[in-house]
């Protein structure tokens, strides 16, 4: 336990001691919530889909943690290349251990991130009901627990940043514009709401906006169950992948 | 034999850059794998501490092996890399601090410890500065204090006092003679000083593109090349095996200042 508590510490440390990584964090959500928000809502309403920052502002809160997520795991890239992560790989600790405590590390600070944005959606108009805030938490950790690991599994087979805005652009983005984050997937027809239903991020974006919105697509029960499982199937595969890294 | 390694080989694609070693260390050992740059000695402890995979050969450690059982492995040494292995975001501290829980080293013993490690590297009153604002030398200081907080087994040292000012190089070696001696912990390092060598080591084995072309003890090794120190035992012995192939004056040129540099 006290090996993994200190290497989610570390993560919990260089994310505070980052004000660029918080501020760039923060940011860019915010821009979005404002420039789709307003420029959008009002074609949104339009055609009969309700208010859009209340469909809107869970989806940004999710984005908010995919994109902290992935960035967070990735950084394994950097350990390697600054050479800390040698002094984690000689020690006498088992690779799950170093992978699990680094893994909820990274996914603590992007649930934070998440949550300070959330915050910032208040102000912007959305509403929520409070009863339904631990349900929405857990979605968000979740999603959290999922997407850094994905990234540390990436990060893992990586051996520079180069190869990762390859990954970044042919798997993250399309991940993200086919989850429902910013437009429904309701109306997404045969390969496409195919794909959609093969998208964790998609059941990670109903639970939330499920959970704060009273809305679900799926139903709360499925998205809960979807992301669960593959949490533990992606986590088994990074400490594998983790196990056959040399340095 | 607390290490033994039999017909060791790794290739890097086509390029071999350890090709058959075989060498042995008996507990208790100071054993120094001196070589010129190049010669394969990172590599070769790379591989001893599970970091690398061999292409083949047989490695005992301590009893078992590190290719096939790394986690068991990990129990029996130490290692202080030649390049930064630090967290640099992290403080001083915090570094050392990280270390001792990787290697649970109790609450208490930790705390004595990092404290007297800290200050015989003097970096006790910088304790709590990010190390990313620390000289070179403050670096490597911190990196083998680092190192040296668990005492295991064995202890790799890959080039400990590179770049370090006498006073530190002193410092530091009485306490590794000190582990040695009280601790028997057995110690496995590279230098390019060679009167550290000559110094500290029991036993040497020099390595030279990825072939141990001598070993011995640094009177053995003095006495076979008729020198009467081991930088020029050294000379003499990587030299002359430029020597035998077939290079151009150039070339040889170039070998021999690479190893006069040190
Ligand atoms: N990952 C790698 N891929 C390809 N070649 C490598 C790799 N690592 C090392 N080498 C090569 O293997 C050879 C031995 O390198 P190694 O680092 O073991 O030398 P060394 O004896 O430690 O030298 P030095 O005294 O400079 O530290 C070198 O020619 C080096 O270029
Ligand atoms: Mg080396």
């Amino acid at each position: 336990m006290a090996i993994i508590y200190i290497l989610w510490l570390r993560q919990i440390k260089r994310f505070f001691r980052s004000k660029a990584r918080i501020i760039g964090s923060i940011g860019q959500p915010l821009l979005f919530l404002v420039a789709l928000g307003f420029g959008m809502g009002p074609i949104f309403e339009k055609a009969g889909e309700g208010n859009y920052i209340y469909f809107l502002s869970p989806g940004i809160i999710v984005m908010t943690i995919l994109f902290s997520s992935i960035f967070t795991g990735v950084d394994i890239i950097w350990d390697r290349q600054f050479g800390f992560l040698k002094e984690t790989l000689v020690a006498p600790v088992s690779r799950f251990k170093i992978v699990l405590g680094r893994i909820l590390g990274g996914a603590t600070t992007s649930l934070l991130q998440g949550v300070i944005v959330l915050i910032i959606t208040i102000p912007v108009g959305f509403r929520f009901d409070i009863a339904m805030l631990p349900l929405a938490l857990l979605f968000m950790f979740l999603i959290a627990i999922f997407f850094t690991t994905l990234g540390t599994t990436i990060g893992s087979m990586l051996k520079d940043m180069q190869a990762f805005h390859l990954i970044m652009n042919f798997l993250v983005m399309p991940i993200f514009f086919l989850s429902g984050a910013l437009f429904p997937i309701e109306h997404s027809v045969g390969v496409l709401e195919i794909i959609t239903k093969l998208n964790p991020l998609a059941y990670g974006v109903d639970g939330v906006r499920g959970s704060l919105t009273s809305n679900f697509y799926f139903s709360a029960g499925t998205d809960l169950i979807v992301l669960f499982i593959a949490s533990i199937l992606i986590l088994l595969l990074s400490s594998y992948i983790f196990s056959k890294i040399e340095a | 034999m607390i290490i033994e390694v039999k017909n060791l080989s790794k290739k890097f694609k086509s390029f071999t850059a350890v090709d058959d070693v075989s060498f042995s260390v008996e507990k208790k050992d100071i054993f120094a794998f001196l070589g010129p740059n190049g010669a394969g000695k990172t590599t070769t402890i790379k591989i001893l501490t599970t970091l690398l995979k061999p292409s083949s050969g047989e490695i005992i450690l301590d009893g078992c092996d590190p290719v096939k059982n790394g986690n068991k492995a990990r129990y029996s040494f130490g290692i202080v890399f030649q390049d930064s292995s630090l967290d640099e975001e992290l403080s001083a501290y915090e570094n050392m601090e990280l270390h001792a829980v990787l290697y649970r080293i109790p609450k208490k013993i930790r705390k004595e410890r990092i404290e007297q490690l800290l200050k015989i590297v003097e970096l006790w009153d910088r304790r709590r500065e990010a190390v990313k604002k620390f000289s070179g030398g403050m670096k490597r200081r911190l990196e083998i204090a680092r190192g040296l907080l668990h005492h295991p087994q064995i202890l790799f040292l890959d080039e400990p006092t590179l770049g370090l000012d006498p006073q530190t190089r002193n410092h530091i070696w009485s306490y590794i003679k000190e582990l040695n001696e009280k601790e028997d912990v057995t110690v496995f390092f590279t230098t390019h000083y060679l009167a550290e060598a000559e110094k500290y080591s029991s036993k040497i084995a020099i390595i030279d593109k990825g072939k141990i072309i001598s070993q011995g003890s640094s009177r053995e090794l003095m006495e076979r090349t008729q020198t009467d120190s081991l930088e020029d035992a050294f000379i003499k012995i990587t030299g002359e095996d430029i020597r035998k192939e077939d290079y151009s004056a150039v070339d040889r040129m170039r070998q021999r200042r690479k190893v006069f540099k040190h």
